[in-house]
């Protein structure tokens, strides 16, 4: 009990849902309104594509590397799925819509890890290039402007699970059906991660690459799939952000990508690689999206935004950063009880 | 080959020296000629000229500092914001103590005076970033986008969003002069920072100490190095160049903002990276860094000419031509790797030691 107890305590997930808390209540006693149905829901909605791209963004860094490509990736693919089902008046079922999104952002993505496998260039630079790349053509080749999405994806869009009414200020938010695709998302994520060969490469990979290529693991492959399948879900958040949005904007998604990053690594994933759980980087992704909806709850001027984001990422990362120093000057002893969960500090090692 | 031979002659040992730096050149040629062959008459123009050259320093100078906190292996994202702080202090300090109908020489006197606030304000930022990242070791990715998140919050809390405007009028006209009919000052400030930083790397000890950081911060600290004061210093460094680009582009606009040049950040990485800043720390060259802010410019402005091309199509090239860039020197590095070997098994000795223990790739 002792031990699991320690072992809580040298987590990040422990203090950010303890952060969570706290920021909730606060809000709940400031205005009332946090703990009501509607802003519960409006909170899920806003998180829904932020999270989709938090799960890719995640596995990227755990694996050692950075994207910064994802938005770029999610809107083109978006955009050129709007446009083909547009010129082919579409009106079938909105999972074409999905395919051809998740297609396109595949092979993005496996350009992307081209560029990182074979060439080993680094992550950071190749992304900064192909997310340059990617808008160029957007919005040079493609001349992209804002369009309406198709029946289909407009249907999707306004579909909701549940709708949540708030009595006291007579306001309604509906639960929106891509609340389902983040929850698959994860699902599958968590058991590639914790189940597979493949995720426990992308680990050891995250935690010295040259260790796990000595200890048998196929580094050039797993590199394509990581980039694949980050291009992947970026490509499917771009079409349900399209439906969410009810209209296919090019330029919407731009700077996204920072924010995301920092939640996941506020989330407790170390950018160094090897370390980092999906239920860290939801909790992240939950602390940024009620901060940035909520602030207004707190009557708190809206511009002020931006400074509690940035205090948020510096004293986020500040935390996980001495953690991982005392960590490393301190060296924990044989684990009595190896962890099979993927929150692997053993990988990195 | 990197032998430096005396029978050689001087450009052979140019190209030597610095083979990324050459390439360069040789591209900021062929870019010059092509744009001029294409549109003569517009290009060529000494307008155009001067007009290109009073573009570039703004992104130029925020991409010298990018380039100093790369070369220790870190990365400053947070030049933008810092830029746009220390515009607003500035435009701030002027408006309230230049009344209209100041006399000049007292309008001057506080000009010089705001823009030493600026430079302290850019100096201030990069202080808090230096100290997040050498205090508290925040990965600089992070330390740097938090900081620059918190910079321009507070420059929007400060100008709640709006631009500032009302400037006195000597301001934006000392920052768009054109000296003696061709020298803008910004391209002399540009002139004047690249001087100072590439004497500062390349003849001082500090600079030894940069790259030294960069190749290995944890020989460097046991080589004796005060690291922390070390990393301190260069994102003090970037931090007063940024404010300084935040001036100029407050006199091209002749206000300040928050949001001004957003999409300059990931701009200045290109240039760096494309100029032959080695990304892990320890490589690159305010020359190399120069040489590709100016491709950048001249294809830039090249594409302007085309009135049916859209600007657009600059992301699509600065991507291209960065990728192109990566693959070329990767094959270079590769061949010359080869080389090296060769010659090394044969008992010459080569130097190939800094390109040792890179796997071929697709050797998984």
């Amino acid at each position: 009990m002792n031990t699991t107890l320690q072992k809580m305590s040298r987590r990040t997930e422990p203090y950010i849902l303890g952060a969570i808390i706290a920021l909730s209540l606060l809000i709940q006693a400031r205005s009332g309104q946090f703990f009501t149905g509607n802003n519960l829901v409006d909170l899920a909605r806003s998180m829904t594509v932020p999270g989709l791209f938090a799960v890719g963004a995640m596995i990227v860094i755990v694996s050692g590397g950075i994207d910064v490509s994802f938005p770029a990736i999610a809107s083109l693919s978006m955009y050129i799925t709007t446009k083909i089902l547009l010129a082919a008046d579409y009106s079938g079922p909105v999972i074409l819509a999905y395919i051809i999104g998740g297609v396109l952002g595949l092979l993005m993505g496996l350009f992307n890890g081209v560029l990182i496998g074979y060439f080993r260039f680094p992550t950071l630079v190749v992304t900064l290039g192909t997310s340059s790349l990617f808008i160029g053509i957007m919005q040079g080749v493609l001349a992209a402007r804002e369009l309406p999405v198709p029946p289909a994806m407009f249907d999707h869009g306004t579909a909701k699970l549940f709708s949540a009414y708030n009595t006291q200020l007579g306001l309604s938010s509906d639960m929106p059906v891509q609340i389902l695709l983040l929850v698959a998302v994860l699902a599958v994520t968590a058991f590639l991660l914790r189940s597979t060969m493949l995720g426990r490469g992308i680990y050891a990979i995250g935690g010295d690459e040259v260790s796990a290529k000595r200890a048998g693991f196929n580094v050039f492959g797993t590199k394509m799939f990581i980039y694949g399948y980050v291009g992947v879900i970026a490509g499917i958040a771009g079409i349900a952000r399209a439906c969410m949005m009810r209209n296919a904007h090019p330029t919407n998604l731009q700077g996204i990508e920072m924010i995301i990053i920092a939640a996941v690594v506020l989330g407790g994933t170390r950018v160094t690689g090897g370390v980092g759980t999906l239920t860290g980087t939801m909790f992240g992704m939950a602390l940024m999206t009620i901060m940035s909806n909520s602030l207004i709850l707190l009557g708190i001027p809206t511009y002020w935004q931006k400074v509690f984001t940035g205090a948020i990422i510096i004293i986020g990362t500040g935390v996980s950063a001495r953690q991982a120093m005392a960590k490393r000057a301190k060296p924990r002893k044989a684990s009595p009880s190896p962890s099979k969960a993927p929150q692997s500090q053993e990988a990195s090692k | 080959m990197t032998l430096l031979n005396e029978k050689q002659s001087p450009l052979a040992r140019f190209v030597a020296r610095d083979p990324n730096l050459f390439r360069l050149i040789i591209m900021l040629v062929a870019v010059f000629a092509v744009m001029g062959a294409l549109r003569p008459t517009i290009f060529l123009r000494p307008s155009n000229l001067v007009s290109m050259a009073k573009q570039f320093p703004e992104y130029g100078i925020m991409a010298i500092g990018i380039s100093i906190c790369m070369i220790t292996g870190g990365i400053d994202l947070a030049v933008v914001g810092t830029a746009n702080l220390a515009a607003i202090t500035t435009a701030r300090f002027l408006i309230a103590s230049v009344p209209k109908g100041s006399p000049g020489g007292y309008t001057l006197s506080m000009i010089l005076m705001g823009i030493l606030i600026a430079l302290t304000v850019g100096a201030l930022c990069g202080a808090l970033s230096g100290w997040l990242i050498s205090r508290f070791r925040i990965p600089p990715i992070l330390a740097t986008l938090g900081t620059h998140q918190l910079f321009t919050g507070l420059a929007i809390v400060i100008t709640e969003g709006r631009p500032v405007s009302g400037l006195p009028i000597l301001f934006s006209r000392l920052g768009n002069k054109t000296l003696a009919g061709f020298l803008p000052v910004p391209l002399l400030l540009y002139a004047l920072a690249a001087i100072i930083i590439g004497i500062m790397l390349s003849k001082t000890r500090f600079g030894k100490q940069v790259y030294l950081v960069g190749t290995n911060a944890t020989a460097a600290r046991f080589a004796g190095l005060n690291v922390k004061n070390i990393i301190m210093r260069t994102y003090v460094t970037s931090g007063m160049l940024a404010s300084l680009s935040g001036l100029i582009m407050m006199a091209r606009v002749n206000s300040a903002k928050a949001d001004y040049g957003a999409s300059y950040t990931l701009q200045c990485v290109l240039i760096a990276v494309l100029g032959g800043v080695n990304p892990d720390g320890g490589f690159g060259t305010v020359g190399g860094v120069t040489v590709a802010v100016v491709i950048l410019q001249l294809l830039s402005s090249g594409l302007n000419m085309f009135e049916n091309v859209s600007n657009f199509y600059r992301d699509v090239i600065w991507g291209g031509v960065l990728i192109t860039v990566l693959i070329t020197n990767h094959y270079l590095t590769e061949h010359k790797r080869r080389k090296a070997l060769k010659s090394a098994s044969e008992g010459c000795g080569a130097p190939w030691g800094n390109l040792g223990g890179v796997a071929p790739p697709g050797s998984t």
